[in-house]
Formats: structure tokens, sequence, C-alpha cells
């Protein structure tokens, strides 16, 4: 029924704690080295797609200076989600599935250290009764946390494994390189800083950018010694009225995970989105993953380094160069956007 | 390959400077609960939902798709969201549509919004950046040059905008929801209007409005049911097409950018177009400045470089003329900016389907919508007609 997609091809720029770049200066970089790791002319490209975010940028209409970044000339067939780059993979996979191009550039930029992120993702929410008590992000994730602990559904040590294994990848992943390794006892010793939250249990705000190139059927084989094939894919979104539904569980993960096909016993690897520990275990069950047979966010994820908006694709791009190197058969992606895990997209990747 | 798709359900809100009787939530549902009424479907029925609105700062809300996913009703569900500057409201109707033509789901809804009078425009479009220089121009500032150039290339008389304005302020006084409604304007009165940006005069200008356009896209069995369950015309889409281009380059051609050649020639070959001028009945282009209207005339192929403000001076484009452009009313009179371009589409739709009422064009077979934004740089058109394509 649907066509056959595969990422073909991707680049990233090293993360940096704080970045002087342009949004051109970030792009134009990993879009040729991604072209260039693909195989694929520029001006082959049938669709482009971005993601990113005018109030990470301070600047309306910010994503308009990508398109100097692509080179749109001759003119070129391109749109723009505001929201993470992986939300504009699925635009571009959509455009696929109408029959309309055979390839697609899909990139984004998060320079997450230009503004403070916190406040600005907390204009988020509702305008009228919630952003203006400025709960912050963090803020939020930890009432999050909270219910998850009181719950029983998590525990304080689960989260420090995940922040320590997390640490441990991040100072192996050459984008990353920073980090300092810790016990669990370690950093269950350091303080809260938005409690239940300690520091280390939120995703380091980093400058990045990421460019992934797909393609369909015999293109993608000509282009890819082993194409990462998009098995299925699938969005959905939960209310964001934090009393409105379950804080210790992501009913939209689920339903996009179950929509995408993932089948627990069959994934090799997960890179998961999870911006804070604890939701990197409410996604591990959400999605029914078993982390004895599923390595989960081998590249670190996004608690070592976390571009907003770019996070997401780059999850798309670990997962698919691992399907690349042959060192995965079938991988999950996934990219979350909003308060609490409000909205969740997951694919699978499959190796042939 | 792609399936085919129709709309099959239309609503707007009444457009006006500040709708300070409705929330951000409110303000859309109005345009959705009446895009769901004409298609004769709640939105328990909408498998996905496509929002467009241009940038955030125009509200003070970040990615608002998230907040707004509860007054959709969208939890469980697929909520998407676009922005592509002044265009974004074709460009998600256009998306939209390929959720359908994708064989993806059946029932999408789409809205395009913008609550300008919640926040500053002018401040939201010109906040100090960090890393290049401003314009600071306005709008208006920036387009008027590229006019000016018009207008020293192909001499036309110098009334040519102020028609276009009497025009589309006319037509917009037969549209109940159009934001201007302005009685007895003439073109005398038009001439004598305030110049803001030479040569764009105050009644030249689009307004700056809250309100929001919804459209309910749908599958051809849905729509085929739809169409013989009611007796409700549907308007099936023919074709869409998306171009972009940089902002500013030496040598680029500004008055008719190769984005917006290339982006309607696309449509006509998609559409099966061969003569537009002969084969469109109506047409709902963005014209936010009276100008634009003889120029983007000749962007898209209706007639020859130059010879668009002939068919405007003629008559060519009133509501009774052979090629009616903007029977709404227009950008000229309404202007959400996120809504423009999907207001522009959903008159489009209207037109094929029978529902624009008191600025109905009689038997409109094919119409046109158009969109475009950043400096003449992003188009996203689509060609939707009576019969299936």
């Amino acid at each position: 029924m649907t066509r056959n997609v595969a990422i073909v091809g991707s680049a990233q720029r090293p993360f940096e704690r704080h970045t002087q770049l342009t949004t051109v200066e970030l792009l134009a970089p990993v879009i040729r080295e991604a072209l260039a790791n693909a195989g694929l002319a520029r001006t082959e490209v049938g669709f482009w797609c971005h993601g990113s975010c005018d109030y990470m940028s301070g600047q309306p209409f910010s994503f308009v200076a990508a398109v100097d970044a692509i080179g749109a000339w001759p003119p070129i067939v391109e749109s723009h989600v505001e929201g993470d780059g992986a939300l504009a993979l699925y635009e571009a996979w959509i455009k696929f599935q109408t029959g309309e191009c055979d390839t697609a550039l899909v990139f984004a930029n998060g320079k997450t250290t230009a503004g403070p992120i916190d406040r600005i993702l907390t204009l988020q929410m509702d305008p009228y009764t919630m952003a203006p008590l400025w709960p912050g992000a963090s803020g939020v994730a930890a009432v999050q946390a909270r219910a998850c602990l009181d719950g029983g559904v998590i525990t304080e040590r689960a989260m420090a494994e995940v922040v320590a294994r997390s640490i441990a990848a991040g100072i192996a992943n050459p984008l990353v390189g920073w980090g300092e390794a810790a016990t669990v006892d370690e950093l269950l010793a350091r303080p809260h800083s938005t409690a239940p939250l300690r520091a280390h249990d939120i995703g380091l705000p980093a400058d990045g950018a990421v460019a992934v190139v797909l393609a369909a059927d015999d293109v993608a084989r000509r282009l890819s010694a082993r194409p990462a094939w998009i098995r299925g894919i699938d969005h959905r979104i939960d209310t964001q009225r934090l009393g409105a539904h379950s804080l210790t569980e992501s009913a939209s993960a689920a339903i996009a995970a179950h929509h995408a096909g993932v089948a627990a016993d069959r994934i090799d690897v997960a890179e998961l989105h999870a911006p804070f520990s604890h939701q990197e275990l409410l996604l591990t069950s959400a999605m029914g993953l078993d982390p004895s047979r599923t390595a989960i966010n081998p590249s670190g994820g996004a608690l070592p380094a976390n571009p907003q908006m770019a996070a997401g694709l780059v999850r798309f791009a670990e997962a698919a160069n691992r399907i690349h190197a042959g060192s995965a058969d079938r991988a999950v992606a996934h990219s979350t956007s909003g308060p609490c895990l409000q909205q969740n997209l997951v694919a699978v990747l499959e190796g042939e | 390959m792609a399936n085919r798709c129709a709309v099959i359900g239309v609503g707007q809100t009444h457009h006006t400077s500040c709708r300070a009787d409705v929330s951000i939530g409110g303000l859309v549902r109005e345009a959705v609960d009446r895009a769901l009424e004409s298609a004769h479907l709640t939105l328990a029925d909408i498998d996905a939902i496509v929002i467009g609105k241009a940038p955030d700062m125009l509200e003070g809300v970040v990615m608002p798709e998230l907040w707004l996913a509860d007054a959709l009703a969208g939890h469980g569900k697929p909520v998407f969201r676009v922005h592509t500057a002044g265009s974004v409201g074709g460009s998600t109707a256009i998306v939209a549509a390929q959720h359908v033509m994708a064989g993806l789901h059946r029932r999408v809804l789409t809205v395009g919004f913008e609550k300008q009078s919640d926040g500053n425009a002018m401040w939201a479009l010109s906040v100090p950046i960090p890393f290049g220089m401003p314009v600071h121009a306005g709008a208006g500032g920036y387009f008027s040059p590229i006019v000016r150039t018009y207008i020293s290339r192909y001499s036309p008389p110098n009334y040519v905008g102020a028609m276009v304005a009497v025009k589309d302020r006319r037509n917009a006084l037969k549209n109940p929801y159009a934001h201007l409604h302005e009685e007895g304007l003439t073109l005398e009165k038009a001439m004598e209007s305030p110049m803001l940006w030479d040569p764009i005069r105050f009644v030249e200008t689009c307004p700056s409005s809250d309100g929001a356009m919804a459209l309910v896209l749908a599958d051809e069995d849905t729509a085929d049911r739809h169409q013989a369950d009611t007796g409700q015309q549907v308007a099936w889409i023919h074709a869409t097409a998306m171009r972009s281009e940089p902002t500013m380059f030496a040598g680029r051609e500004q008055v008719s950018p190769a984005a917006g050649e290339m982006c309607a020639a696309d449509l006509w070959r998609k559409g099966g177009i061969t003569n537009p001028a002969d084969e469109i009945d109506a047409v709902e282009m963005y014209v936010p400045f009276s100008w634009f209207e003889p120029m983007w005339l000749e962007n898209l192929g209706f007639v020859p470089k130059g010879e668009g403000w002939r068919l405007t001076e003629a008559g060519v484009t009133d509501i009774d003329g052979s090629l009616p452009v903007n029977p709404s009313g227009g950008v000229l009179s309404t202007n959400p900016i996120g809504a423009s371009g999907m207001i522009r589409f959903g008159e489009a739709a209207m037109q094929v389907m029978g529902l624009a009422g008191e600025h109905q064009v009689p038997d409109v077979r094919k119409a046109v919508g158009h969109a475009y934004g950043g400096g003449s740089q992003f188009f996203a058109m689509w060609l939707v007609g009576k019969d299936k394509p």
C-alpha cells in the first residue's frame, strides 16, 4: 500500500555548548555533507523540508534564512514545519506517498542556547491559564516525574541509571564527547535542582544541526548499499492540560508506536528523544520496548546534548547510521514535542 | 499514483480587526465548526488535523498547535503544523490534501488562523535580529520599490492600483465575512487616499485582521457519498504546486519571480490547463497591495509580461468580467496573515461548490487559489474543479 522510502544518508555537526554561528552557517555544511554522503547532487533533490522554531531564533520567519543555505536556485519545491525536523521528515514521507518526489532532503537547526529555552518552551502552554504562571519546561516535567515516582511507575534509581548510561554513551559519541562519567550512587547523592529532578536529569541545552536524505525504491537502492527503510511512521498528540490525562503514561507514544508497527521483540536499537531522564522510562514502557533486548539510546540520546528542534531528527540519523553500518537490522526512531511528552512521532527503520 | 481528494466543507470566521469576543481557540473553532457543519461531519469523524499560521510572535504562543489540540479534540490523533511565511495558508491546505492523496486518511481537517489583535504585528515582524541587518521597512516599504519597478517598466496608467482597490472593496460588500465593508468607495476617492509608500496609497493596502478559515478534505469515496447524500457539489483538487527561492541575490527578478512562474507552470501542467485565461473561471489570488493583481496575472501566465494592467483596466477581473479576480474582496479586504492563503484556497473551492452567496461567480467549473509569502519568494497554488480530475 505505502511506497518504500528509506534514509540513504545524513550528516550532523558536532554539538556545541554554545555557538555564535548563524542559521545559515550551521546548516550549509551539514546539508552539503549529507548530500555528499548520499551521493546526490543538490539539483537532484525533489523536495526539501525544514524544521525550526522562530522563538528560539528570536526572529519571525527565521527559517527564511535557511532557503539561502539550501541554495534554492533555480527555485525548489520546499516546505517548513514549526517544530522538530522529525516532523519535517514526516511531511516529506507523505510527499513520497503521493508520488510527487523520489528524493528529499530534510534538515533542522537547533540553537537551543541562543535564548532562555526553559522559558521559551513555557510559551507552548495555554496562554490564558498556564503560560502566565511561568512554570518552566523543567518545572512541568518535574510535576510529571513526581507523579511517576508517587505512582510507583519509576524510581529515582531507575532515572539515575538512565543518566549514567546516557553520560557514558555521550562521552563515547564523537559528536558529543563531553561529560563526566558517574555511578548511579554518585548521581543520587547530588542535590535536586527542580525536585524530583536533578540537573543531570534534564537534557543539556546544546546547539546543533542535522540533515537527512530520503529516497524511494530503486533510487534508494542506487544511493545506499544498505538503505534504512521506513517500515512504519506515525505521530499522535495528547491533551496538553496536565490535569486532564495521566502523567504516568504516554498514550500518544503508545498509539504512534502501534501504528508505526513497533514489534518490541524485533527491535535492535531505539533512539528515543527524551529531554528528561524519566521520560525515557515512560517512552520505553509506552512502546513496549524491552531494554534487555533493545539497546536504548546508544548515541546518548538527548540528555548529554539536546539541540531542541533538531534532537528528534538526530535520533533518525543515529538509528539509520546503525542500519547503514549493519550493526542493527531494525531500529526505532522517536521524536517528541510539547510539555510532558505531549506529541510523539515514532518510526520503525529496517535494513535488508 | 496519488489518490483523489476533494474539499467537502468550508468555514470561516467573521473577520475583523479585533475579535475580543473569542479566545484563540474560540476563533479557530468558529471556522472549524462551520466547515464541519457544511461537511455534515463532527470532530469525531476527523482522522487528522493540519494547522497553519504565520509567525508565533504574532500571538505570543510557541507552536500553538500543541495547545490548540485540545480545542480541536485532537488527542489521540495526528496534529500537524505548517509554517511557510505568508504562503502558509495555501501550503497548509496542500499538506493537508496530501494526507488524503497519500492514502493515509479519509477525512482531514485543516485550519489557518491569525489573531493579530492578541499581539502587535508590527512589533512581531520588526524585532531586532542578532545576526543580520534588519530591513525594518514593513511589508509596504518592502514591496513598494517592486511595484515602482513594474510601473516604470510597463508605464500603466497611475490609477490601475486604485481600480483594484475599488473593485476588491466593492466585492467585499457582497461578502458578509470580509473585514472591510467600505460603502461608496469610488476611483476618485481612492486616488485621494493618503500615500503611504509611493505608489501605494492607504486604500491600496491590506488591513490587519483576526480570522480563521477551515476546510474539510476527503478521499474519493467519502466525497462521492457526501455529494450523493446531500446534493452538495464538492470541489475536486485537480492540482497543487509549491515553489521557493532565496530572498535576494544580485539580479533577482522580483516583479515576476521565477518561483511563481515555475509554480504556475507546474500547476497548469498537472491540471491539464493549456490556456489559463480561457479555462479558469475564477481566481482568488494573494493581493496585499493593489498593484500585485496585474503583477500576478502576468506571473501566473494569464497574460504576457506587461499586459496584466490592461485586464484590470478593462474590467476583465471584475466579478462580472471574463476572469474574475478576488470576488471575495481578497486580501485587500481581509488579512489574518496565517489564514489569508487558506481563505484564497477556500474561496476558490466555494466558487466551485456554489457556496459563495452574493459574491458567487456564475458557472464556475475551475478556480484557482494562490498564495505567496516572504519577499515574493514562497508560492503555493491549487486548482479545484467541479469534475473529478
